[in-house]
Parts: C-alpha cells; structure tokens; sequence
C-alpha cells in the first residue's frame, strides 16, 4: 500500500478518536456561557493540569522547535529559560487572579480589566489587543497542521487545503464542546506526545550517532559555532536572550487563553501546586532539540526549518510510525488552536461588541455572537497562514510582543492603589506605539535587545509617571465597596 | 490585594538568577556533561530545581494563608 494512504489514514484515525472525545465530554454539562467559557470554575488539579499542559505543548514546541534548533541553533535555549521561569511568575501573578476572578464572577482577562479600572473603553482595547495577538499563535497551529499533512502525504496534498479541512474540524469542535471538551481531548492528546517526544527524541540520534553524547560531539565537531548563542545567526546573543526569556515568561501567561484557564481552577492553591510541577513537564522538550541537531547533519539543506522534526521521522521509521506521530502532531495543533479561537471569540463578543457597540444583548446572544466569531477568527488566521510564510516561532514572538502590553495593568492592577486608568491606557498605547513600528520595519531585535522587551520597560515607565501624575479612584477589587449585581463582571463598575 | 511573602518572592528570584541573568556564564559547550553541552545541561539541571525552590514556596505561602484563616476565624 501507498505510504501517504498509510500515513494520512493513522492520522485521520488519530484525530477522529480525539474529537470524538471532546464530543462526548460535554453531554454531561448544560452548555450556557459560563460553562462553556470557563467550565462553571469546578477543575482540580488534575483537569487544570490537563487544560493548561494542553495549552502550552502546541505545534510550536514540537515543530517549531526543532524548526530553530536546525536554522538557528544556540538561540533556541530561550525556550528552555521561559518554561520554568513562566511556572515562577504564575506562582505569584495566578492565584490571586483566580480568587478575584471566584469573587467578581469573571470570565475573561479584560473582565479583570473592567472590574478593576471600570473603563469600557480601556476594556475594549484590551480585548482588542488580546484578539490581534491571538492570531498569529491560531496561525502557528493552523501552519503546523498544513506541515504534518504536506510531510505525511510525502508531498501528495498541498498544505494549503490541508489547512482548510483542518481548520474546519477545529471550529467545529470548539463550536460543540467549550473549555471542558477541549481540555478532555488534552487526556489521548498528551499521553500520546509524550510517547512521541521520547521515543523519537531518544531513538533517532542513537539510529545516527548512536547516543546523544556522541550525536553533540559530531554537532559540535561539524558546527563549532551551533550550539551556543549567537549559534547559527547574526544578532541573537546573551542580550537578546535575556530580555527574550524575561519577555515571554512574564508574559505568557498574558495570552488571554492561558490566563482564562486561572479562572477554571477551583482555587488560588490548585494553581501554586500547579506551578511547581510544571517545570517537570518541560522535561521532554530537550528530547526534540535532538531531533532538529540530528536532521542538522542526517537532512542538511532543508528549504524550511520547521520540516526538521517530520522530515526526520520520515527518513527513520515506517509510513504508520509516521501516522502516529502525525496525529499525535495534528491533536498538539488543534487543542491550542481551538482554546485561542474560544478565548478570542468570547473576548470580541463579551468585551469589545457588548460594552461598545450593543449594550442590550443577553448572555445567550453573546454565546450565539463568540460562535460566529469563531468561525471569522479561523478565516481570518487561515488567510494569515497562507498569505505569510514567518517561521513559527518567529510568528510566536510578534503575539507575545503584543500581549505583553497588558503586564503593567495586571499587576499593578492586583497589588498597587495608586495606578490609574489613564496610566495604564498611556502605558499600553505606548508599549504599542513603539513594538508595532519596530516589528513592521523588521528592527526586532533593535540593537540586540527583543522588541517587545524594550516595549514593555516603556509601557511600565509610562504606566507608572502618568498614574503618579493622575488622580486616584477606588479600585474595583476594593474589599469595602458594595459587590456588583449583575454576574459577569462586565459594566459592573461602570459610572 | 495581599502581597505574596518576602520569602517566598527571594526562592522565585533563584530561578531567574540560575537561568536568565548570568547568561554569558554558562553559555559554552564545554565541559560536556553527560555528554551534553555545558549550556544544555545546564538548563535541563534547573528544569529540577525550579521544582524544588517553588515547593518551598508554597510551603512558606500555605503556612501563611492557615495563619489568617485562623486570625478570620478568630475575629468572626
């Protein structure tokens, strides 16, 4: 039989037993908004876990990765600086997030917003910014899945109709099963990425070098100048690498998905926990850098970096051997996916539409609104992702340079007085101001240092003179004043 | 808001020590260790023991939320 046959067929499987699961999760749960945004808040440890693993293992990690290790070498350890470092500030900016969220009733990042500052003006540009830097990551997924079909079918169907059918599963599926259906596909989906990570990460440099030691000694033989920073690229050192690790671990958890889900767990405590065992699950990244080392000297001269990982499945294992990974690939892809486009939707329809644009509509109509939303947010990232051709990471990094803007107002939000509405409105135009125009004329890094970090120093600067310079009003979270009405936080504290 | 504890923000700094700021000081390739790059091993290392700074943490965060538990019971 035809290998792509085989391959695509294993893939098909995969993903079918997958979305079957994330279907049948939510016949046990009335759907309404709060259900199918946050999972009515009642996830333990082990479903927080599953939902916030299945967040961060993305086609990024696996594809992208092994994409840099190949094309760029040393710089590709920021990813291993971040993860730990994320799980550390989550430790501290997390649960008390989650505890106000429980209070106030919150449902997305820019309700935070709103209950806090009670501006729905500032909440709609939060909402915005959080939705524009949403989707390159939906088109990291969206790419990611075109790769694993183009790979497995041997070059047989072009990625970009694979892209369309792919995405078209992954709105439906958001569309029927909500949070609670996606973080259940996290259960085939993970297992099965982790058998993936190592057996391919141990097995392949041992069939080409016979182990890892020797696989590094062969790299570092053949590449000097690979394997530490500035590696295999021009201007990406020590400097770049600190504000990039600082960048996306104090940011990562301003991706309004990733930070939705501190609204799902039960309390302040499941997320502590959380966060010191997260490091642990990192563990298997390494395992994927040797597989993009390996491709380095077996597969030289790949067009594309993020082929890397796939392209070396296939030259070492068999056609199902290649399904396999394919769908364990394709379900890394679509669960992220899937929660970015929730987030997105929910945040346009419940933040930015409602407040602004329709102030009658009912929690039902928002519903209906987030699911039409989801299907223009997944063209949309589908017209992206055939129209660009960034390398994933590098399409990672221009989002996080965005939701990093929305660091200063988190947290001086939490745990200062004295910060105002207009400080942290002046602090994120300027954040903005300055990352756009670095980003669009390919300045990032600018003189060695990430953009999006030299962004958001100025956007701390700014938020912290202008609210000096303001005068003060009470803070939504303010213990003393009277609690909302109205559930959902949204216009709660407007005057 | 309360304000996390002293203690438990200096064991979250640790990390940020270990694995972003002194950079330039264990990016090399040699010495290998274990067969892998000094850098790479490095990283992996504090993988393990980010761990084990923020379990302390959360030691010195529980014990401090039971105490004002039992100061609310107290007043109530």
């Amino acid at each position: 039989m035809n290998p792509s046959v085989i391959a695509l067929t294993v893939i098909c499987g995969i993903v079918a037993v997958g979305s079957l699961v994330g279907f049948l999760a939510r016949f046990q749960h009335k759907m309404d908004l709060e259900q199918w945004t946050v999972g009515k808040r009642s996830f333990g440890v082990v479903l927080v876990w599953l939902l916030m693993a299945g967040e961060i293992y993305t086609t990024y990690t696996l594809l992208g990765v092994s994409g840099w290790t190949y094309s760029r070498g040393g710089p590709v350890l920021y990813i291993l600086g971040v993860q730990p470092l994320a799980y550390v500030f989550s430790f501290f900016i997390l649960p008390p997030i989650c505890e106000v969220g429980k209070k106030y009733r919150l449902q997305t990042q820019a309700d935070v917003f709103q209950t806090r500052y009670g501006n729905p003006y500032l909440t709609a540009f939060v909402a915005l910014v959080g939705v524009i830097s949403l989707l390159p990551y939906a088109q990291v997924q969206l790419t990611g899945l075109g790769i694993i079909v183009e790979v497995s079918s041997y070059g047989g169907v072009h990625r970009t109709p694979a892209m369309v059918v792919a995405f078209g599963i992954v709105a439906a599926f958001v569309f029927v099963s909500g949070v609670r259906g996606v973080a259940w596909v996290s259960v085939i989906k993970d297992p099965l990425l982790l058998f993936t990570a190592v057996f391919v990460g141990i097995a392949v440099p041992y069939i080409y070098f016979g182990g890892i030691g020797p696989m590094f000694a062969a790299v570092a033989h053949a590449k000097p100048n690979h394997l530490a920073m500035p590696g295999s690229t021009a201007n990406l050192g020590h400097s770049w690498y600190v504000s990039t690790v600082l960048l996306v671990s104090l940011s990562f958890y301003m991706w309004p998905h990733n930070f939705a889900a501190s609204f799902t767990a039960r309390s302040g405590n499941t997320l502590r926990r959380n966060a010191v065992f997260m490091p642990l699950y990192s563990l298997t990244q390494p395992l994927i850098f040797f597989v993009g080392l390996t491709a380095l000297l077996v597969l030289p001269g790949l067009g594309n970096g993020d082929l890397a990982f796939l392209a070396m499945v296939r030259k070492t294992f068999p056609a199902w051997f290649l399904g396999v990974v394919g769908g364990a690939g394709a379900l890394t892809a679509m669960v992220p996916a899937a929660i970015q486009l929730l987030s997105a939707a929910t945040l346009f329809a419940k933040n930015l539409f409602r407040p602004i644009l329709a102030h009658g509509m009912t929690d039902p109509q928002v519903a209906q609104l987030a699911k039409i939303m989801v299907l223009v947010l997944t063209i949309s990232a589908l017209v992206l992702a055939i129209y660009t051709s960034a390398s994933l990471v590098s399409l990672l990094l221009v989002g996080y340079a965005g939701v990093a803007q929305l660091l200063p107002g988190i947290v001086f939000g939490l745990y200062s007085k004295r910060v105002t509405t207009t400080g942290v409105f002046a602090g994120m135009v300027t954040g903005i101001a300055i990352v756009v125009p670095l980003m669009l004329l390919g300045r990032d890094p600018y003189k060695g240092v990430n953009a999006g970090f030299i962004a958001l120093c100025c956007n701390f600067a700014v938020t912290g003179v202008v609210s000096l310079l303001t005068t003060v009003r009470a803070s939504g979270f303010d213990d003393t004043l009277p609690l909302a009405a109205s559930p959902g936080g949204t216009g709660a504290r407007s005057v | 808001m309360k304000p996390p504890s002293l203690g438990s923000i200096l064991l979250g700094l640790i990390p940020f020590a270990a694995t972003c700021f002194s950079v330039a000081l264990w990016d090399r390739v040699y010495p290998m260790v274990f067969g892998l790059p000094f850098n790479f091993f490095w990283l992996i290392l504090w993988l393990l023991l980010t761990p084990v700074c923020m379990w302390g943490a959360y030691g010195l965060e529980a014990s401090r939320q039971r105490d004002t538990d039992h100061e609310d019971g107290g007043t109530r």
